[in-house]
């Protein structure tokens, strides 16, 4: 009996502790870097940190990405959802089409990006063949960076919207047809159907994508070292470049203390609206 | 306008938007597969959008010379172990979610989603050193450890789940017949769970696949393919590869990942539908 009621927390035990470490260690490590220096507790380290102009740049890039990128991808998920739920000819395909950049990785979003936008590339050879300018448009260089902003929201958006449009395409998939032909009788029309009915069912998958991607955002590295490098700072690029370049360990882990910050923030929100709904025993 | 043309010009707008959006996707990797074989006198024609000659010079050069394919060697060598690693842990605890009620197992269960919440690649900072002391800097296994930490939170959810769906009925009749639970559990509920486990192998595989921040934070010699493109292609401030090897580059990357979803499509559609549930 004993021995039974302990099996549970046995089999758990592993990779709970596994990942306790992981995150437990770390977490340590960086208040021990960020905070002490020769051994005794100093705020030296911090104070580099945020004297330097890239830290705030790189705060205020991570935060407008995210703010920027979201938003959009969401909103753009959810009427793709609504649009493909539909039955109609050739759905598989274009399905299909919509999830391939699902596993593409930032880093080859952005080189594919690069393809279309660099002065030789795509786009401005069709432009200026079809003659609409007679002069490649720029969107790469540090005399840009607005542009080069434009293109990490543009990748990502490509990139990372599949992920999104497939999760809110299950919560779809999951609303029952009972609710829909109940109101069709009524005599609600579309857009009512959607606004009483689709949409507030669907607010789970929309709430937990969201939160899902900012967090992601939080976290935006390959793709900007890719296409803009430190035109654009942003967190845990300069976190990455202290680190392999400057060897500044302590200020590295400062950056990293300020994402995990930003994100267990998020990540509050996200139990806070998620909730454990799924994942119930089966009894 | 009667209802009849309202219609037709209803359903052409709605092709056009789709067609529009398939476009959007597609178009990008046409582009960038044509330009990682187009010659470099061809690239640099402005008369020339789509190219007519075509070399395998950089695709081979940045293989071979530059070593995308140790790359690609380490990649898999690193997703495999993290698969191993993840599923060893993560198979017992999922498990146990799904077939058990015990107290405290929300709080558990909650504190893995926070915990996948939690964001490893950045804790890697802190990690290295860590590892400098553990001798497990720029090893292959360091890397997999550190992707194991990412994907085991999304291993334990999906498998609870896949478990979850076996019924329960099938093991309790196979230990009525004198199997021991972990008897049952080998014999019924693992075949069961089988293809749903693979599907999230192949999704754990993807994940490390793509990861670049750990990876190149760990390593330096032993690169797996996107931290080795990366440094290949951005060095440390940005934009050192002439274009063609960058489109070279975006191939290489690309045409894996594309062939895994020719064959996972299905797959994951339904996988997130489960974790969503």
């Amino acid at each position: 009996m004993e021995r039974r009621s302990l099996l549970p927390y046995l089999l758990i035990l592993p990779a709970f502790a596994y990942l306790l470490f992981f995150v437990g260690y770390p977490l340590v490590q960086a208040l021990y870097l960020a905070f002490t220096k020769n051994g005794a507790l100093s705020l030296d380290t911090v104070r580099r940190t945020v004297n330097n102009y890239y830290f705030w740049s790189a705060l205020k890039n991570t935060i407008a990405l995210a703010a920027v990128i979201v938003p959009i991808q969401v909103a753009l998920a959810v009427v793709l959802a609504l649009l493909l739920n539909k039955a109609f000819k050739g759905r598989d395909l274009a399905i299909y089409a919509l999830v391939i950049p699902l596993t593409i990785s930032d880093v080859a979003s952005g080189l594919i990006w690069y393809s279309m936008l660099s002065p030789y590339g795509f786009l401005n050879k069709f432009l200026m063949n079809i003659g609409l300018t007679s002069h490649p448009i720029y969107f790469f260089g540090y005399q840009y960076r607005t542009r080069e902003f434009f293109v990490i929201v543009l990748s990502e958006i490509w990139r990372s919207t599949a992920i999104v449009f497939v999760m809110i395409l299950a919560g779809l998939q999951m609303i029952s047809k009972d609710y829909l032909e109940a109101a069709e009788v009524f005599g609600a029309n579309y857009w009512t159907r959607l606004r009483r009915i689709v949409l507030p069912l669907l607010k789970p998958s929309i709430q937990s994508a969201l939160i899902i991607r900012t967090l992601f955002a939080m976290q935006i590295f390959g793709v900007v070292w890719i296409l803009a490098g430190r035109d654009v700072p942003v967190l845990a690029g300069e976190g990455f470049y202290q680190l392999m370049e400057i060897k500044d360990y302590g200020v590295a882990s400062i950056y990293a203390l300020v994402i995990a910050g930003l994100s267990l923030l998020l990540g509050i929100l996200y139990v806070k609206f998620l909730k454990a709904e799924y994942l119930e025993v089966k009894t | 306008m009667n209802d009849e043309t309202k219609y037709a010009l209803k359903k052409v707008g709605f092709y056009t938007v789709i067609f529009v959006v398939v476009i959007w996707i597609i178009l990008p990797l046409i582009v960038a597969f044509l330009y990682g074989f187009t010659t470099k006198a061809d690239y640099y024609d402005p008369n020339k959008v789509i190219p007519h000659h075509f070399t395998t010079e950089y695709v081979k050069t940045l293989l071979f010379t530059l070593g995308a394919w140790d790359g690609i060697k380490n990649s898999v060598i690193v997703a495999t172990l993290t698969i191993i690693i993840s599923f060893i842990l993560g198979i017992p605890a999922g498990y146990s979610i799904a077939k058990f009620i015990f107290p405290g197992k929300d709080t558990i269960k909650l504190s893995i989603v926070a915990l996948r919440m939690f964001p490893i690649p950045i804790m890697t900072i802190p990690l290295v050193v860590l590892y400098i002391r553990l001798h497990l800097a720029d090893t292959l296994l360091g890397v997999a450890l550190a992707h194991t930490a990412m994907a085991l939170p999304f291993v334990v959810l999906i498998t609870s789940s896949i478990f979850a769906g076996v019924s329960k009925e099938y093991e309790e009749a196979a230990m009525v017949f004198g199997l021991t639970r972990f008897g049952s559990f080998l014999r019924i509920t693992l075949p069961l769970a089988l293809p749903g486990l693979a599907a999230a192998a192949m999704f754990t595989f993807v994940m490390s696949w793509n990861e670049v921040f750990v990876a190149s934070v760990l390593t330096l010699t032993h690169r797996t393919l996107p931290a080795q493109i990366l440094s290949i292609m951005a060095g440390s401030s940005g934009g050192a590869a002439p274009d063609y090897y960058k489109f070279a580059a975006a191939f290489i990357m690309t045409l894996p990942s594309m062939i895994f979803i020719f064959f996972a499509r299905k797959y994951l559609v339904t996988m997130w539908g489960i974790t969503l549930k």
